[in-house]
């Protein structure tokens, strides 16, 4: 399948790439997410400007807090010692992308950029608390992982914004892990959740929790989170969490005719149970 | 727009429709038509190359990203007339019923062979996730990729 006819720049920085951009152009990283979507039709951008060799996009430090540029690839944040270290869940996440392929092309800013509610990383961003950074035309701004996801394929970038990075807290006195069920062809997550749990002794004494593919994006489940802050992680609280992660994504739930929005909902709470397992464990 | 790809240890230089895609430069442009096109959505990897060494479904790149790298297709994976050691063993163990998905199946367990050796069957079976064959022949596919990645571990 071809994609519509486009013309295609190449920048060599972040400000050629900003003043490149069109207000019918889109900014190709790996294209990984954008790609399939222009073959498949469903967005035809007259402009294409290339970001693939900028430098300074690339690359992950860990100064306090993990930064990892826009156009770092899914492989290299799965394979981050830094990122290992820092936010578990994350390297994890962004493992199970796809396949082996696709994870050593498509980039974490492609990704979020596109907003597939079926993606892994948008989940462990929300859960850990995730901050995008962006630069436009005026200026720069940041925005939390939260905000960042309004709706399905629908983000908080304006015309002509790019991500630049995304910076996550220093995690690793957390317990952190990213579970899925993946859809049997496309890998995709029918339902994915994450979670990061801070432990004292035994107690939870806090959790993030966020689940996604089961949602139009990915969602912050702070009923789920306060069943478990205060518990031992019992089967009681456990129960109790997968109850309120159902009633959490109740208003953003997503399903097709394979995988019902009742089933996934269902399995939400399935794999909230095997998230903390797996964070425990 | 202009080109200069290398593929299988040849220069190639070519004036490209910005859309046109890597498999399609492969196929169209230099008649190299052992990467397939199966599923065309990035899903099956009949039409996997390596460029710059890392595997690579070609129906989703752009022939532009691709300029100044290096790419090699199945047709380059044979060295000085002798079959890769993942030919040699998809042959050996019949790793293969209509052939379709071969190339791409050969591609990707050469890189992970390589990479992981001495790796076990749950590993192998995993890592080719990316890969499907319709004939549903995998069991002779991850035999040939262990005799590979045992014979790598020793």
């Amino acid at each position: 399948m071809w994609p519509n006819k486009f013309e295609y720049t190449r920048a060599g920085s972040v400000d050629e790439a900003l003043g490149a951009i069109s207000d019918e152009g889109k900014f190709l990283a790996g294209g990984h997410s954008l790609l399939p979507v222009m073959k498949l039709r469903l967005d035809a951008p007259e402009q294409l400007v290339d970001i693939g060799g900028i430098d300074s996009l690339r690359g992950i430090s860990a100064n306090g807090e993990l930064s990892i540029g826009a156009t770092t690839t899914h492989a290299e944040i799965a394979a981050s010692a830094d990122v290992q270290a820092m936010c578990a869940g994350l390297a994890s996440a962004c493992g199970q992308v796809g396949d082996q392929a696709v994870r050593n092309f498509g980039t974490i800013g492609g990704n979020i950029a596109h907003a597939d509610p079926a993606s892994d990383p948008p989940t462990v961003l929300v859960a850990c608390g995730a901050t995008v950074h962006i630069q436009g035309a005026g200026g720069a701004r940041s925005v939390g992982a939260e905000d960042f996801f309004v709706d399905l394929f629908e983000t908080a970038l304006d015309d002509g914004e790019l991500i630049t990075s995304v910076s996550l807290p220093n995690c690793s006195d957390c317990q952190c892990a990213y579970v899925k069920f993946p859809h049997p062809a496309s890998r995709y997550a029918i339902v994915g959740v994450a979670v990061c749990l801070k432990m004292d002794g035994d107690t939870c004494a806090s959790a993030d929790v966020a689940v996604g593919g089961a949602t139009v994006k990915a969602v912050k489940c702070a009923g789920a989170e306060a069943a478990l802050a205060g518990s031992t992680l019992d089967d009681a609280a456990l129960s109790a969490a997968a109850e309120a992660v159902k009633a959490d994504i109740g208003d953003w739930l997503a399903g097709d005719i394979a995988y019902p929005e009742a089933y996934r909902q269902q399995m939400a709470g399935v794999f909230l149970k095997r998230a903390v397992a797996a964070a425990t464990g | 727009m202009q080109v200069a790809i290398t593929v299988n240890g040849v220069d190639h230089e070519r004036d490209v429709d910005p859309r046109t895609l890597l498999v399609h430069f492969l196929r169209e442009e230099l008649d190299l038509t052992g990467a397939k096109i199966g599923c065309d959505t990035s899903q099956c990897g009949a039409c996997t190359v390596h460029l710059d060494g890392k595997v690579l479904k070609s129906c989703t790149l752009l022939a532009v990203q691709a300029d100044g790298a290096d790419v090699t297709t199945i047709e380059g994976l044979a060295e000085g007339g002798e079959h890769h050691p993942m030919q040699t063993s998809f042959w050996e163990n019949h790793g293969l019923q209509c052939g379709y998905c071969t190339p791409g199946m050969i591609m990707a367990s050469a890189a992970f062979a390589q990479d992981n050796p001495g790796a076990s069957e749950d590993e192998i079976r995993h890592y080719l996730e990316g890969n499907i064959c319709r004939c549903t022949g995998y069991h002779n596919i991850v035999k040939a990729v262990k005799q590979v990645a045992d014979a790598a571990a020793t």
